[in-house]
């Protein structure tokens, strides 16, 4: 396959940045999204210039890393994978692609489509855990957890971080993923301990860090590689309300 | 040096609590004056980390990715090995050992490989504690798969994502003390290099990855828990960035690098279909306890496979092995595919591959139950394929997964270096030759969980430290060093790419120091990495400069050490005349195709000391004794 790609390039959070067009040849269509993007780079550094840079590592779709927005959609036109699993046979021939980095205010560019998401890690920090030190864990058998709200909360767990919710959100709203892990702790025994203070300090956290609010329109339920619910937002919204109109007098 | 393993004396049920026991404590309150630097926050070190931050002690992590959240341990499948007999079927902590001990073809340390087993099962409890959503049953209790070298059912999982759920939990105690203050934390830094004043290790010099910047950071001990080096293969099931600097450049600084050729090649990963390919993918183990493994029994059959009759197929693992069957240990079961392959009976557009298949399993249970099962790495196949697992059998071919090898610790996890300990995959420590699957998870949160806590702080609760800070001269000396190397590189602007010279390594590797190895090839690839390295220093093109984030220098900076390390690799299988585990030396085989130890000159532990740039290492032997589990020829027929 031979194809155009239209690639933002950004030298770093100072400079401004702004597209590129591209050509790269006799790509195999079982390549995936980013090993075409290491030919393009291949050919460039054989020429001396700055390859593009990306975030990439497991390139199977589970450490979140990588993260593009192509042709305005978030990991691309393929439906539940990260964009290392998107394969070039979704493309055709010929094909112009637009090839940028996420785009929302708390996630500033680094340099072309590497994008800082450390806000992520701070959201999760104000209270994405259950506070047990190492050693004196009971007997892991000691609590039985119904079938059904473990692998319940497992769908939730699975969200890898990769920030596409906040990408595909007009809002730029991080509710996806501030729920996934407000729903996978709220669902399990070992969460109840801290289920209202967490809730709370993640939401707040979230709003401080600049992400918006969330307006129901779903594009981030479509967009999730791991294709997580929207209905946890709904029960992120329920243990919030829970917290301030009943736990809280 | 003379290697002191500190192995506790007395009966090996009871060394691990003994030991613990003598360990000198540190007082509570002087805890915090102690400040532990550690590098790597994959399972082992976010898991250490994270604990000795509970105990109290200063704790500063690094990682070279945005978040501990994308370490690679996250991409383990399968599952977490605990001997807690929930499935009754006669586990024990005695049984796991063995087990361990014996799929390891008796290369490792007995003593420790009964404290992993031990310590398995807080494991489990401490990250279920944490909200770890592990497979359960409609009672409500844990639930237990098999797994390759094993006839009980103790792999505990979460689905195909077992390492993402046990990283995302010590992610998730790890940044409990971020958010807190109690550990600092420095996202997308590079250790470059290890800082030893008065011979113990005090620090290191990072390489901030965003902008270039060299930066100091002392402490009274540092923790290396990096990972394993199996991109020396460059393809490999390891992520694109896993790489060995850090532990090759302590190495370098005097820290003994172990049993380096004892290389995992996984036999469940699909196979290689081009040339664009930048990483090899893993089907987990676990596929094995109900696809089955076949190939046709006749050479270039040209059929798909529904096609082929059940009596021309050639379920060789069931016909060689039929009491363990499909679920060998991988060293064996990677080891048959390659023959069947070499014998021209592969299948797939490149004749280098085999067929597992669920027909049966599907047939049996139904598709519903295979797909909760392992939905996810059906799903996997489907993309990558582009075929449907469900409908055809998978193609699988092994791949380098596990690097069994790397620094030699002793008991209490520290290197030669006083000060620097060694966690996880970084270490030699527990799987001997082999490992078994869902043994990596086990090991790297024993390590950071149950055993690195109580050992640290009788190291620092022995050592008079002298005040030392960044101002040392011995750190300008280390980060003058690290300027030196990246300015050396910009400035060869030679004709060919970083990845050029990656490729042509892995290809020797592959090729001489893969699955089968004898000493001619290894001989050749010992000639041939160093006249790549000699090429490398005069003809690699690094595009970029010392400030800003540029891929190239990072990963030229891996390379550099990949070259280096992949020759002490090969050396290494030279010298171990005897076949075990991962490392087939061809020439020390059985009559039909089993690994040939031989125990009574290699039964030892080859811990090499680094002997200078372009100098061969030198040999330091740890005997290996075994008392409990009795070495034998392995037999899983």
């Amino acid at each position: 396959m031979n194809l155009t790609l239209e690639v933002w390039r950004q030298e770093n959070s100072t400079t401004p940045g702004g597209f590129v067009t591209y050509t790269v040849r006799d790509i195999s269509p079982d390549a995936s999204f980013l090993e075409m993007l290491d030919v393009l780079n291949d050919d460039l550094v054989r020429k001396g210039e700055e390859p593009v840079a990306f975030d990439h590592d497991c390139r199977e779709g589970i450490c979140g890393s990588c993260g593009i927005m192509i042709d305005g959609r978030a990991h691309g036109p393929q439906k539940g994978v990260a964009t290392c699993e998107l394969r070039m046979r979704c493309f055709n021939d010929g094909d112009r692609i637009v090839v940028e980095p996420f785009r929302a205010k708390p996630f500033p560019v680094i340099r072309d489509l590497i994008v800082d998401r450390t806000s992520f890690d701070r959201i999760i920090q104000s209270g994405g855990f259950v506070s047990v030190k190492t050693g004196g864990a009971p007997d892991a058998n000691a609590i039985p957890i119904a079938k059904n709200a473990v692998d319940e909360a497992f769908d939730a767990a699975t969200c890898i971080g990769c920030g596409a919710c906040v990408a595909a959100c007009k809002n730029g709203s991080a509710s996806l993923f501030v729920a996934a892990k407000v729903s996978h702790l709220a669902l399990l025994p070992q969460g109840q301990a801290e289920r209202d203070t967490r809730v709370v300090s993640m939401v707040a956290k979230m709003d401080l860090e600049g992400f918006g609010s969330c307006s129901n329109t779903y594009a981030c339920e479509a967009e999730c590689p791991k294709e997580i619910s929207v209905s946890n937002i709904a029960r992120m919204n329920r243990e919030y309300l829970r917290f301030n109109l009943i736990t809280q007098k | 040096m003379a290697l002191e393993s500190r192995i506790p004396s007395g009966p090996i049920e009871k060394q691990w609590d003994a030991h613990r026991f003598n360990l000198k404590l540190v007082n509570p309150a002087n805890k915090r004056k102690y400040h532990v630097i550690v590098v790597g926050t994959g399972l082992a070190g976010a898991s250490a980390a994270a604990s000795l931050a509970d105990l109290g002690y200063h704790v500063t992590a690094f990682s070279y990715h945005e978040s501990p959240r994308r370490a690679h341990s996250i991409a383990a499948q399968g599952g977490i090995n605990a001997p807690k007999n929930y499935s009754n079927d006669g586990d024990s902590a005695w049984r796991l050992f063995y087990d361990t001990v014996k799929g390891g073809d008796y290369r490792a340390r007995e003593a420790n490989v009964y404290r992993l087993a031990q310590v398995s099962g807080n494991i489990i409890d401490q990250c279920v504690a944490q909200g770890v959503p592990f497979a359960r049953e409609y009672g409500g209790l844990l639930d237990n798969r098999s797994f390759g070298g094993a006839q009980v059912s103790r792999t505990f999982y979460a689905r195909g994502q077992t390492g993402q759920q046990l990283l995302l939990g010590a992610y998730s105690q790890l940044s409990r003390h971020i958010g807190a203050g109690t550990v600092k934390f420095h996202d997308r830094r590079e250790m470059v290099e290890l800082v030893l004043v008065s011979g113990r290790a005090r620090g290191i010099v990072v390489r901030n990855l965003v902008t270039g910047a060299l930066e100091k950071y002392s402490a009274n001990a540092v923790i290396l828990a990096t990972g394993g080096y199996g991109n020396a293969f460059y393809l490999s099931t390891m992520a694109k960035a896993s790489n060995a600097t850090a532990i090759w450049r302590a190495h370098k600084k005097g820290a003994y690098f172990a049993n380096a050729c004892y290389t995992q090649i996984h036999p469940t990963c699909i196979p290689v279909s081009g040339d664009y390919q930048s990483k090899l993918t893993l089907m987990s183990e676990s596929l094995r306890n109900d696809g089955r493994i076949w190939i046709p029994k006749k050479k270039d059959d040209s059929r798909s496979p529904e096609d082929i009759p059940e009596e021309e197929r050639d379920y060789y693992l069931e016909r060689l092995y039929p009491s363990f069957g499909n679920l060998v240990p991988r060293d064996v079961a990677s080891r048959r595919a390659k023959e069947m392959c070499d014998k021209g009976l592969g299948v797939g557009p490149t004749k280098t591959a085999v067929y597992l298949d669920f027909k049966d399993a599907i047939d049996r249970n139904g598709k519903g139950w295979i797909e909760e099962k392992y939905g996810n790495l059906f799903d996997m196949y489907h993309e990558i394929t582009g075929e449907d697992p469900y409908s055809t059998p998978m193609r699988i071919y092994p791949a380098v997964h596990y690097t069994m090898g790397g620094l030699w610790v002793d008991y209490n996890l520290m290197s030669t270096i006083p000060g620097m300990f060694v966690l996880g995959e970084a270490n030699f420590s527990d799987h001997g030759a082999n490992r078994l699957g869902a043994s990596a998870l086990m090991q790297g949160l024993a390590d950071g969980y149950f055993i690195i806590p109580y050992t640290i702080g009788d190291y620092l609760a022995t050592t008079t430290f002298d005040p030392v800070d960044e101002s040392h001269v011995e750190f300008a000396g280390a980060l003058e060093a690290a300027q030196g190397l990246t300015e050396r590189l910009l400035a060869i602007q030679g004709s060919r790419t970083v990845d050029d010279f990656h490729r042509a390594l892995g290809k020797t590797m592959w090729e001489n120091v893969g699955m089968g190895r004898n000493k001619e090839g290894l001989k050749s690839a010992i000639d041939s990495i160093r006249k790549l390295r000699d090429e490398f220093w005069q003809d690699v093109r690094v595009v970029g400069s010392v400030n800003g984030l540029h891929n190239e220098v990072e990963r030229a900076g891996r390379v550099v050490d990949f070259l280096e390390l992949g020759e002490f690799m090969a050396r290494d299988a030279l010298h171990r005349e005897e076949s075990c585990g991962g490392h087939f030396r061809e020439e020390h085989q059985t009559a039909d195709g089993e690994a040939l130890r031989n125990d009574k000159d290699f039964s030892y532990v080859a811990a090499w000391e680094f002997g200078g740039d372009g100098r061969e290492p030198k040999l330091h032997k740890e005997p290996l004794t075994f008392e409990y589990v009795k070495p034998a020829q392995r037999s899983y027929k």
